[in-house]
């Protein structure tokens, strides 16, 4: 079922319990979700709204704590994190891609690419020019470095944001409907870009309600009512390259997908 | 960690919207200009106050005859005339708080050169008038304790007299007739210009005390002395010494009277500083409070940017701002913008300062201290003002914030 069966972890969620106090009413958004990824995944994970999805990427994103249960973070017990350390925690381990891209607006993409670098407290990376050139190489935007958000299309805001996501060398890369703002075309895109990013060994954790989407992942996780409840891999995944070429040969893959 | 990185961070973000950030500082320009102006111009007034006090004579102390009394009908000050020469002479030798001394024989009288004639005052005085009463000479020279001594026909004349008998002509050198007695011009008087009661001080005549005294006075009457104390601190001192030489000079017993007046302008020169003082902070408090205003503002400006920013505020709580990270940018984002505009605001303030003093012919003083403390001042108004919003945005939930619309 997996890729890497001998490598280890690289999260596991043990019976991961989240209840919300709105007031007097208590909400159960995960009820025991016990979910393990290793390195070089790319897992979907869907579920329609209140299925508990986005309060399960808040926590494996480290933006919010469980409950109860464990979460174990690259060899990291995140519930032992001291509060004040949890930011360090998703400042090296964690890259976020959001729906809504989240650039800085009137600042060029290489200064929106370098914004993690700056809350680096280990100083890692000492070039941080040449790094945010790297990964803007990296997606494809080498070209468009100083180019501010209004400048940009969608597509390729999202892929300034990947650009972000990736320059600090993290563990893992959390995507929230990092397509949800964009066309078809650009979608495939954006995928493609995703795909070609596992292919070299990143592990991408990403939220959809799309199954067009999931299908390009490897590991299809489905939620519902705050428990996992169908968690497989993909048979047939999608090749977003393919798919482009099908668009330009036909204008569509509907084809495909019928 | 590195505070330069977060000072460059907060810079960049100021520069990314320099019409609001123009906006937020107007406040603390406005009230950085109004005190450092206001002070400066006060300070400058206060000071042109003071010199014209002293242009009157410094550490000036002036001596009165005190009045007579025939049969019950008392005259007013002066009436009897109980200073005598010998008077000076003890001032002179005992007195050690007293720098300058010199008798005062005022008379009027019909001044004739050429075809032309005026009424004016002669005053007859010795070589320290000149000390006492801060007189510059324009041309020629001061009487000297010769010119006393040999009871010279010699004489100083003021600008207006300069005026009206000699045509505006240097005069030095030149003869002209007081009461028929012809006198010789030695110098001429700067211009002084009319007293703060109106009266016109170039029109004088200045001579020498005994042949004012012996040749146009009656030979007994001393109307006035005037002396100058040694420093202003020793004005008191001086005027305890003149009283007790008098005194013993008059020969009056322990229950007698005072049987002369003695004036300083002490008080009139601390109530005009403390007029001048009070008005001062009057105005630089109210100054003061559109600092505070200002303050309010740059706190308004940066709430409202915290709501606008808060988006961008859980963007950099996501990549691994601390919550203190947060707080200490915009805090230095609000303490950037304060200094900036306290830096504009002394600029424009020194600039307003010294346009109005140029229009209304004020001295304009810039004291360094009070540049300083609106600087500072202005700096103090960004932490404290900036505290609040900055606190608002760290406090901020990275996963409500990332939602924000």
């Amino acid at each position: 079922m997996n890729i890497n069966e001998n490598s280890a972890d690289l999260i596991t969620l043990n019976n991961i319990h989240k209840v919300f106090h709105m007031g007097d009413v208590e909400v159960r958004a995960l009820n025991g979700v016990s979910l393990s990824i290793k390195q070089g995944e790319f897992v979907s994970i869907m579920g329609s709204s209140g299925s508990g999805k986005s309060t399960l990427m808040n926590l494996v994103g480290c933006l919010d704590l469980a409950t109860h249960g464990e979460y174990i973070l690259d060899g990291v017990n995140v519930n032992e994190i001291k509060p004040k350390k949890i930011a360090d925690v998703r400042n090296q381990k964690i890259g976020f891609v959001f729906q809504g891209f989240n650039l800085l607006a009137r600042t060029t993409a290489l200064e929106n690419v370098q914004l993690p670098l700056l809350y680096d407290r280990k100083d890692r990376i000492k070039d941080h020019n040449s790094r945010a050139r790297q990964v803007l190489d990296m997606v494809g935007l080498g070209d468009r470095f100083d180019h501010t958000p209004s400048q940009l299309s969608g597509g390729q805001q999202q892929r300034v944001a990947i650009a972000r996501a990736l320059i600090a060398n993290p563990s893992i890369i959390l995507a929230d409907e990092p397509t949800g703002n964009l066309d078809s075309r650009t979608t495939i895109e954006v995928m493609a870009l995703f795909q070609k990013l596992n292919e070299q060994g990143n592990t991408i954790i990403l939220v959809t309600h799309e199954d067009d989407v999931a299908q390009y992942t490897r590991r299809i996780v489905e939620l519902r009512d705050g428990l996992i409840v169908k968690d497989s891999s993909v048979l047939n995944q999608s090749s977003a390259i393919n798919d482009l070429q099908l668009l330009e040969k036909y204008g569509s893959v509907v084809g495909r997908i019928a | 960690m590195n505070i330069n990185k977060f000072v460059i961070a907060a810079m960049k973000s100021n520069m990314r919207n320099k019409m609001r950030g123009l906006l937020t500082i107007l406040g603390i320009i406005i009230g950085v200009a109004s005190v450092v102006s206001l002070m400066s111009l006060g300070k400058g007034s206060q000071i042109d106050i003071e010199n014209e006090i002293s242009s009157l004579g410094t550490n000036l102390i002036m001596i009165h005859s005190g009045s007579s009394d025939r049969g019950g009908v008392r005259g007013g000050m002066g009436s009897k005339p109980t200073i005598k020469a010998k008077d000076i002479e003890y001032l002179r030798k005992d007195a050690s708080a007293l720098k300058y001394v010199s008798p005062v024989i005022r008379e009027s009288a019909q001044v004739v050169a050429g075809g032309k004639n005026w009424n004016t005052s002669i005053y007859g005085v010795e070589s320290d008038y000149e000390a006492i009463k801060s007189y510059e000479i324009t041309s020629g020279r001061f009487i000297t304790q010769k010119d006393v001594k040999g009871r010279k026909k010699v004489a100083l004349i003021g600008k207006t007299i300069v005026d009206e008998i000699f045509n505006g002509n240097d005069p030095v050198g030149s003869s002209f007739r007081i009461r028929n007695v012809p006198f010789k011009v030695i110098g001429v008087l700067d211009e002084k210009g009319t007293d703060s009661r109106g009266q016109d001080q170039d029109d004088i005549i200045i001579a020498p005390s005994t042949t004012v005294m012996y040749r146009l006075g009656d030979g007994v009457t001393i109307h006035e002395i005037v002396a100058s104390a040694v420093s202003e601190s020793q004005m008191e001192t001086a005027k305890e010494q003149i009283g007790a030489l008098l005194r013993k000079s008059h020969r009056l017993g322990d229950n007698q009277d005072d049987d002369f007046h003695i004036f300083d302008q002490t008080e009139i020169k601390e109530r005009a500083t403390s007029i001048t003082g009070t008005i001062t902070l009057l105005l630089s408090a109210i100054a003061g409070v559109s600092l505070l205003v200002g303050g309010i503002g740059i706190m308004n400006i940066m709430l409202v940017s915290v709501t606008e920013r808060t988006r961008e505020i859980g963007l950099r709580l996501a990549v691994g701002a601390r919550p203190n990270d947060v707080l200490i940018q915009f805090l230095i984002e609000a303490i950037i913008l304060s200094v900036i505009g306290g830096f504009i605001g002394i600029i424009t303030g020194l600039g307003i300062a010294y346009a109005i003093g140029t229009i209304i012919g004020s001295s304009v003083v810039v004291d360094p201290k009070i540049v300083m403390l609106a600087f500072s001042f202005s700096g103090s108004v960004g932490v404290f003002f900036g505290f609040y919003p900055a606190r608002k945005a760290a406090k901020l939930n990275p996963i409500e914030a990332l939602r924000h619309e």
